[in-house]
């Protein structure tokens, strides 16, 4: 059993102790200035004295990087060993003297500081790093008190700042060349794209071929920035304003991967997000969005008074809390008194707090009185849900983030880490590196088929709409080649499903030479790709959207954990399913009880037993029916049925389905509530805007895609004035239906009594812990890293028949190309956030990725304006020329309200959970020399439909 | 929903029930409608149902006859 000391309660956890941990099975015991300490095999002489208390002086040296042993400034002297090693490259033996203060290392750590300052500019005191820097510190901790070579020789001080990339500064003239940028760009970040040019003197950092930062490779995830010990690297922020004076531990809004970030402020105003180095999700890394794009939390657009008004051609009236309030009350009570109970609903988001989310299902079913509340899950990982349920038992991805550092083989399927999941595709291809080999099922050929010291074994590039064929192939070489884990089958799980599924997937249809007519995935790569998920040691499946939205999302979920059951794939490090969540709360939002047939814990609405534990508990019957799902709401509406809907935080009208027919929804609907930070899309058919808070505004938790629950802490009061769950209980109350909570860790509370799988959740223990995984209870205290590690949650994993079923939608003569669309790693979702940050500057615009042979015999060249048609609708886009998609497939994102790229997806959707076939809709691409009438209608009607009347 | 949608969702639930057998199939469609579907789109099921079971699949027409029975 390896093992590592645990850092000594004298030592700040946050202290850099120089070089990374080391697990060992063994430990040694070291003498460090006559002071004995134990310490696991391996760990260097640094950190050895580090853990003892004794800092030895360093610069190149980071414990978030591998040591490197170039400033020359640790040395030390060790009994017996010649001259004076670096402490940072040397490791520890058993026995070992070492001394790291005497007259000699004095002299010398002086004299290497001494040539480091004569080439250093010492402005010191007008320098962003005042404060922060590690060259002053060291300087004055080695005793520095003259420069004998003066400061006029040749020197880099003169060299010019970049200032290209807008969230930070690279300044050469400050930049001692301890490599600690360039390392961090490689082990952490995985990128690359830093490298030191020149030899000897001439030594620099160069981003990418000496470019600007901004036009280089970098990704912009600051990981150089945290790691650079001077002023050389340095956030904008800070250059403008100065250190931070206080800090406050939260989590990132942004994706599911829930990194947790110090909010470092001046007063009241945030100045820097920094990793945290102990966040459990993250482990102090970062993307370009949670490390920098937060400025849209103070926008000048940001909606701070809510408004209302009677028609949505109406211009806004700014009001107080409690007009906006009875005037939603009052409206959602006159519908339901005109068209029943039913007619109205709610959608709960998940961009915010369990908390937020949680009083919103409630005061459907509890003060609406019926069901019909939904969430954007629906949208996105719906068919997660209903997959892993029936084949495991919830819905819930099995692993933690780290269990990727023990996976042998990697499965992505349909999913775009590096893009969208960007902290976690750096911990992924960090084990890449070190090895482990990857599949890539995608139609485009994603950045992690080919980038810097990465190469998918396999990319099996399938047409679009074909994936369940291409797991049922996968699946049929390892039942009929005799690579099933026998024993993990018959011990885990229910043998008569299994039976009927080996029959079933051994039949020559589903063999990768039949299906290699839908695919287009050569049989024989598909093959191989399944002996090597099969026996290739522990075999990791990560999936997204490319898997769930599309007419057979769910049969695809079912697919993939019927191969990591078959495969013996589960349950311990480096296997399992993993859904890559999308936003930052989706794991949490489900969990919460934010779809119609289910409450908190996905408990059917049916079970009598659970209903009536919260019909206890709220004080309030429950109607025993599933409400509406998402899309059925609008449906509804266009029948004259659903009549008012309570929006949280989601922008339906850009990033649902269908656009026109989402609007054309909305604006049959007599009350359009919007709670939100901005005027979205949807506002535009709001008759209430209710003003929401941004995440440094929030008090309550965030679920991440590893089930880790965070806590996310206000930095600042509401900016609005009221928190986003007192203001829905607020509504509730107006409605009839009494609801208060003294605060939100009282929300969790109730949320830990009614779910069993939170009962051990609160506010105080996740400070306490720094966060859990659920489950989290009596039996699994410190809560749950990997799933199904003895049994399955439903007891014996189920197999399930999934057979391949083409989607209805089809390329055909008049829409030949099918377009599939995704995101891009600088913008996130419907672009509300990022477009209102500098994130922009990297993508301005979504475009059309067309494959040259497709724009070449539509006469489409680089740049141009392409009109994008399908059977659904038209738009406009520009064109970018690319073969990362193949022949006969486009693709683009939709963080560009303008772009509308839902205006072209159809209403086709999942079989079981009704999430929409983005993933797949024919079109046509042309040339085009104007913006499309859909293009110029919503231009007309956001004018019409934005105008604010201020109030006095 | 409109007709076309009903006829569409419950073609593609049975379509993943069908590998099942018949009896499983029919109680697949017929569970699946009963636990994620509305009272209204169940409704409205029925409703097509009875005015027509053209365009629906068999599977589905003995699906809405339990629903019919249970409802």
């Amino acid at each position: 059993m390896s093992k590592t000391i645990s850092i000594p309660s004298n030592i700040s956890p946050d202290k850099d102790l120089g070089t990374p941990a080391v697990e060992s099975e063994n430990t040694v015991s070291v003498s460090i200035d006559g002071r004995a300490i134990t310490v696991p095999d391996g760990v260097s002489v640094m950190r050895a004295a580090a853990l003892a208390g004794t800092d030895i002086p360093k610069l190149c040296a980071t414990d978030s990087l591998k040591a490197f042993g170039s400033c020359r400034l640790c040395l030390v002297e060790i009994e017996g060993r010649k001259g004076t090693p670096a402490s940072c490259t040397t490791p520890v033996e058993d026995g070992m003297t070492v001394i790291t203060q005497n007259d000699r290392l004095a002299k010398l750590r002086r004299g290497v500081m001494e040539l480091y300052i004569s080439d250093h500019p010492l402005d010191c005191l007008t320098c962003a790093a005042n404060g922060d820097c590690e060259l002053q510190d060291r300087a004055g901790q080695v005793g520095l008190r003259d420069v004998r070579y003066g400061y006029a020789g040749e020197n880099h001080l003169e060299l010019e700042t970049d200032h290209s990339n807008p969230y930070f500064d690279f300044d050469p003239s400050k930049c001692i060349v301890c490599s600690r940028c360039v390392r961090a760009c490689d082990e952490i970040q995985g990128t690359l794209a830093l490298t030191v040019e020149g030899r000897g003197f001439d030594s620099a950092i160069s981003a990418s071929v000496s470019q600007p930062f901004f036009d280089s490779e970098c990704v912009s995830c600051g990981a150089c920035v945290q790691a650079c010990p001077t002023a050389t690297l340095t956030e904008k922020t800070i250059v403008d304003k100065g250190q931070p004076d206080r800090s406050v531990l939260t989590t990132c809004a942004y994706c599911g991967v829930g990194c947790s970030f110090e909010a470092e402020l001046k007063g009241g105003e945030v100045v820097r997000m920094t990793p945290h180095k102990h966040g459990g999700a993250n482990s102090g890394h970062s993307c370009v969005k949670g490390r920098f794009a937060w400025g849209y939390a103070t926008h000048k657009d940001r909606i701070l008074k809510p408004m209302i008004r009677d028609s949505i051609d109406a211009p806004w009236q700014e009001t107080g809390w409690d007009e906006a309030i009875r005037f939603a009350a009052e409206k959602f009570k006159a519908i339901q008194a005109d068209h029943g109970t039913d007619s109205i609903g709610g959608i709960t988001s998940s961009r915010c707090t369990n908390e937020e989310v949680y009083v919103v299902q409630k005061m459907v079913r509890a003060a609406f009185a019926n069901n019909n509340v939904d969430t954007c899950a629906r949208v996105c990982h719906s068919p997660t849900g209903y997959g892993l349920k029936q084949t495991f038992g919830t819905s819930a991805g099995t692993q933690d983030f780290k269990s990727v550092e023990q996976a042998d083989v990697i499965l992505v399927c349909g999913a775009n880490p590096t893009d969208a999941h960007p902290v976690f595709a750096s911990r992924m291809k960090k084990r890449l590196r070190e090895g482990a080999r990857l599949i890539v099922i995608d139609p485009r050929r994603i950045d992690l088929v080919r980038t810097p010291h990465i190469e998918a074994e396999h990319h099996l590039q399938l047409r679009p709409g074909t994936n369940v064929a291409v797991v049922n192939a996968l699946a049929h070489v390892v039942v009929t080649e005799g690579l099933v884990d026998k024993n993990f089958v018959a011990e885990r799980c229910e043998d008569a499903a299994f039976q009927r599924w080996a029959e079933f997937i051994s039949d020559p249809a589903n063999s990768p030479e039949t299906l290699e007519a839908d695919s287009g995935v050569p049989a024989d790569e598909i093959r191989k790709a399944a002996r090597l998920y099969a026996t290739g040691g522990n075999a990791a499946i990560y999936y997204g959207l490319g898997v769930t939205e599309h007419s057979q999302g769910s049969s695809m979920v079912m697919g993939l954990a019927n191969l990591a059951m078959a495969t013996g794939n589960i349950g311990r490090e480096g296997v399992g399913i993993n859904p890559l969540r999308g936003q930052n709360n989706v794991q949490g939002s489900c969990d919460m009880g934010s779809f119609p047939h289910e409450l908190p814990g996905y408990r059917h609405i049916s079970d009598d037993a659970t209903r009536k534990s919260f019909e206890t508990r709220w004080a309030v019957s429950l109607s025993a029916e599933p409400g509406l799902r998402i899309p059925n709401m609008f449906s509804s509406a266009l029948k004259g049925h659903f009549r008012g809907l309570f929006v949280q935080g989601e922008d339906i009208a850009q990033s649902d389905p269908n656009s026109e027919h989402v609007i054309a929804a909305l604006e049959a609907m007599d009350c359009v509530v919007v709670q939100d930070l901005f005027l979205n899309e949807t506002a535009a058919f709001a008759h209430v805007f209710l003003p929401g808070t941004s995440f440094l505004e929030k008090d309550g938790t965030f679920t991440n895609a590893e089930r880790r629950i965070n806590r996310v802490r206000p930095v600042n009061p509401p900016l609005q004035g009221l928190s986003e769950w007192e203001t829905v209980c607020r509504l509730a109350s107006a409605m009839g239906y009494d609801m208060t909570y003294p605060d939100a860790a009282a929300i969790m509370e109730e949320i830990a009594a009614m779910t069993p799988t939170f009962a051990g959740v609160s506010f105080a223990s996740l400070d306490e812990k720094g966060s859990v995984q659920w489950p989290c209870n009596e039996a699994m205290p410190d809560g749950t890293p990997t799933m199904h590690a003895d049994a399955f949650v439903r007891g014996k994993g189920q197999f399930m028949l999934t057979a391949y079923i083409p989607t209805e939608e089809r390329s055909n003569r008049n829409f030949p190309l099918l377009l599939t669309t995704g995101r891009i790693l600088s913008q996130y979702n419907v672009g509300a956030q990022t477009r209102r940050t500098h994130n922009s500057r990297w993508h301005d615009q979504d475009v059309l990725e067309i494959h040259p042979s497709d724009a070449e015999t539509r006469g489409v060249r680089e740049g141009d304006l392409v009109a994008l048609s399908s059977r659904i609708g038209s738009t406009t886009l520009r064109a970018q020329i690319t073969d990362r998609v193949p022949p006969g497939v486009v693709y683009t994102t939709f963080h560009h309200p303008e772009s509308g790229a839902n205006v072209v997806t159809t209403e086709l959707s999942d079989w079981a959970t009704s999430c929409p076939e983005y993933k797949v809709t024919a079109v046509e691409v042309a040339p085009s020399n104007m913006p499309s009438a859909w293009s110029r209608r919503r231009e007309e009607r956001r004018k019409r439909t934005s105008r604010i009347d201020v109030a006095e | 929903m409109t007709d076309d949608d009903i006829i569409r969702m419950t073609r593609q639930i049975a379509g993943f029930f069908e590998p099942y057998g018949h009896d499983a199939t029919v109680d697949g469609i017929a569970d699946h409608i009963r636990n994620f579907w509305d009272p209204r789109m169940r409704a409205d099921l029925l409703l097509l149902a009875e005015k027509s079971t053209d365009n629906l699949q068999p599977s589905v027409i003995e699906a809405v006859k339990r629903l019919t029975a249970s409802d």
